[in-house]
């Protein structure tokens, strides 16, 4: 094993954030606040800086990281995960020396490199050249350096055209294009990631992650924050998941990544109308919740490839009505319509039999289906030859993630041609040879 | 961040960089500044291309802006309230103060608002903070160049011949930028945190002028109060300017002497305060 070339010893870091304003009840109050402001707002700036004893309990101070440790042996991929919040860039940023640890310390061997953006200082009235040569020296390259590799950055974000018009001009994509080409350049030996390849269309996605690979095979040490579990998977070689500010498990990636899925927000996965009022439907059907979950029956809006995505309806009918058909839209995040759906598409005596009252309608999508990615569900209830009760708006999402591929040639997903990815049933017909 | 003598890696190379809540303090981290010497000179680049972008008299507004002072306190102060100019035409008189006044307030204007305009570099990437308020100070050293060159083709048109101590040049310009650099990082620094700074600037900048020997020559202020008045820097600046090229008074070298000691101070407190602070800018701008 590798000797560490990054040691971290009980960093935590605490930020003050602001107490919530107070509110106001008479004009006296008003008046009074207003006069006094000035002296609360002094106070209050003053203590942005100021911090009492560690253990005293403050309200409006947070710990965005609680004494977390690890080595890191020179030449591995670390992904780092977790929720929003989790303390995931405030970790890189310490790393990166952009803001100081509270407590703790940290050892860094080797030059580090850290990507916390894309197009940092990068200057509209600029033209693309003076852009790459001000931003690579941000990210603390030296100028004859930027100088020799500017061919090839310029080739890689694929703008040759346009090196000399000022970026102001350039098409978004152009623009990420060029600044991720500026960063991808880098040559640390130590290199600090955040979620920066969510940038782009997915063609150069897919450039950026070959270059990340590129990086990885090199030796050189990668800390890389993301919330995209393919790109976890396929580039690191462990994982952190960090969750308010705490470290929770340190382990291979796909260890990691269950866990990881296995909390991640329930709430997206359910949506409930309390209130009869703001229920969608009319006098006929009123929609009390949507859902997805996954085989086993738990709420979820993260399914892995090989996992059935079960949708489920509930709602209040208030008579039978013959022409009355529950059904999904189901869009990519794209909103291409994948297919529509409704529970009276197959043969009459497979109808699910709805009654008055309270119903609760399952309809699966199966696995081994659907590509990586983020889909919407839309509710579509209406009757057959008339009125479209409910939809066609998506209320519910769902993300799909690579699962463990059951096949060795089971390409990267995007790659494929095709709106699905259906894992289909390959015959062999035996003829007799000529 | 230190970098320590190497005792922990096989390669002696390899710099090791300790990132611990620091302590004690010091002025400079020389090392750290000549690493990143290269993004001083391309956000000193970058300020001088940006400034006069899209505009169609781009570095015209160099001249423009002192001259058109030039002209409105010629009017007012020269001919309307008739204030004395050492007996050079008023015009010059105050045109030769205007570019060092000029150079001054845009400086601690930039600088000063420099932080708080940089937000994302200094939330997003590690280099050493110092380097933001001083590059507008010397992007500004261009401008001054070009209205200068307006002030000798002024000196041909009303004859007058440049003074041996012109050679001082130099080291004025030196006390203008220490000064200015000092200013700026303080008030920089504290903009970051205090936002009311920003609205004070201005202000600042008003009550400089009129407290500096722009309009009127030092000479009006009392004899026994010009020692105390020689504590703005510029004073010290303008006076020695308008002797050195104008020969309109005996040179003053004690404002001079004066002058030049404080602006080194103000650099100094100005550095000190703004590493003191430099470790917060990240979690409160």
């Amino acid at each position: 094993m590798n000797k560490p070339v990054i040691t971290v010893e009980n960093l935590s870091k605490r930020y003050r954030i602001g107490l919530r304003e107070k509110k106001y009840r008479t004009f006296r109050e008003v008046l009074k606040d207003g006069i006094t402001a000035p002296l609360r707002n002094l106070a209050r700036l003053r203590r942005l800086t100021r911090f009492d004893d560690e253990n005293a309990k403050e309200e409006d101070v947070i710990w965005a990281l609680r004494d977390i440790s690890f080595e890191v042996p020179q030449g591995q991929v670390l992904g780092i995960i977790g929720r929003n919040g989790a303390g995931k860039t405030t970790l890189l940023k310490i790393l990166s020396n952009i803001t100081e640890p509270t407590r703790g310390c940290a050892f860094i061997q080797g030059r580090v490199g850290s990507l916390l953006e894309v197009g940092t200082g990068f200057h509209p009235e600029l033209t693309g050249r003076e852009n790459v040569f001000l931003n690579g020296a941000i990210l603390g390259m030296k100028k004859a350096e930027i100088g020799r590799k500017l061919d090839e950055i310029v080739a890689f974000a694929e703008i040759e055209k346009f090196i000399d018009t000022p970026v102001k001009r350039y098409s978004s994509g152009m623009f990420v294009r060029l600044a991720f080409a500026v960063a991808a350049h880098l040559e640390p030996e130590i290199l600090l990631v955040d979620e920066v390849l969510a940038v782009g269309d997915i063609a150069f996605q897919k450039k950026c992650l070959g270059k990340m690979g590129h990086v990885a095979a090199e030796g050189r040490t990668v800390l890389f924050v993301s919330h995209n579990m393919l790109a976890i998977r396929a580039l690191c070689n462990r994982a952190i998941l960090l969750d308010e500010g705490k470290l929770v498990m340190d382990d291979e990636p796909e260890k990691v990544i269950q866990e990881y899925v296995s909390y991640e927000n329930m709430n997206e996965a359910e949506v409930v109308w309390d209130d009869r009022s703001s229920q969608p439907g009319n006098e006929l059907i009123k929609l009390v919740s949507m859902r997805t979950r996954d085989s086993s029956g738990n709420l979820t809006s993260i399914f892995q490839r090989d996992q059935s995505i079960i949708v489920e309806f509930e709602f209040d009918l208030a008579r039978l009505e013959e022409n009355l058909h529950i059904g999904l839209d189901l869009k990519t995040g794209d909103g291409i319509v994948l297919f529509r759906s409704h529970h009276t598409d197959g043969a009459e005596k497979d109808w699910a039999t709805l009654t008055v009252g309270r119903n609760i309608l399952q309809c699966v999508v199966p696995a081994n289906f659907l590509k990586l990615g983020r889909y919407l569900i839309s509710p579509v209830i209406g009757l057959h030859y008339g009125q479209l009760i409910v939809g066609p708006d998506p209320l519910l999402s769902f993300t799909v993630i690579e699962g463990k591929p059951i096949s060795r040639f089971w390409i990267i997903q995007q790659g494929k041609r095709g709106v699905t990815a259906p894992i289909l049933h390959w015959k062999h017909i035996n003829v007799k040879s000529p | 961040m230190e970098n320590m003598a190497n005792n922990r890696s096989v390669e002696p190379k390899v710099p090791v960089t300790i990132i611990q809540p620091k302590k004690g303090w010091q002025l400079f981290d020389l090392k750290k500044l000549i690493q990143y010497r290269d993004l001083f000179y391309f956000l000193v680049v970058r300020s001088i291309k940006v400034r006069y972008k899209q505009t169609v008299l781009g570095g015209l507004w160099a001249i423009i802006q002192p001259f058109a002072a030039m002209v409105i306190f010629t009017i007012f102060f020269g001919r309307l309230a008739k204030i004395p100019s050492d007996n050079v035409p008023y015009p010059i008189f105050s045109y030769s103060a205007m570019i060092a006044w000029t150079y001054f307030s845009t400086a601690i204007r930039n600088s000063g608002f420099s932080l708080v305009g940089s937000q994302s570099l200094i939330t997003k990437v590690y280099f050493p903070r110092i380097i933001i308020p001083i590059a507008p100070v010397i992007a500004g050293l261009l401008d001054f160049s070009i209205a200068f060159v307006v002030l000798i083709g002024m000196m041909l048109f009303y004859h007058i011949h440049p003074t041996a101590l012109t050679a001082v040049l130099p080291l004025l310009i030196i006390v203008m930028v220490l000064t200015a650099s000092g200013v700026g990082s303080f008030l920089a620094a504290l903009n970051a945190k205090y936002r009311d700074i920003g609205y004070t600037i201005p202000f600042i900048i008003q009550f400089w002028l009129f407290a500096s020997p722009v309009v009127y020559p030092a000479s009006m202020v009392p004899e026994r109060f010009r020692m105390i008045y020689a504590l703005n820097p510029m004073v010290g600046v303008i006076e020695g300017f308008r002797s050195a090229l104008l020969g309109t008074t005996a040179f003053p070298f004690k404002l001079i002497l004066i002058s030049a000691v404080i602006s080194v101070f103000l650099f100094l407190l100005g550095a000190f305060y703004f590493k003191q602070m430099e470790r917060y800018f990240a979690d409160i701008i």
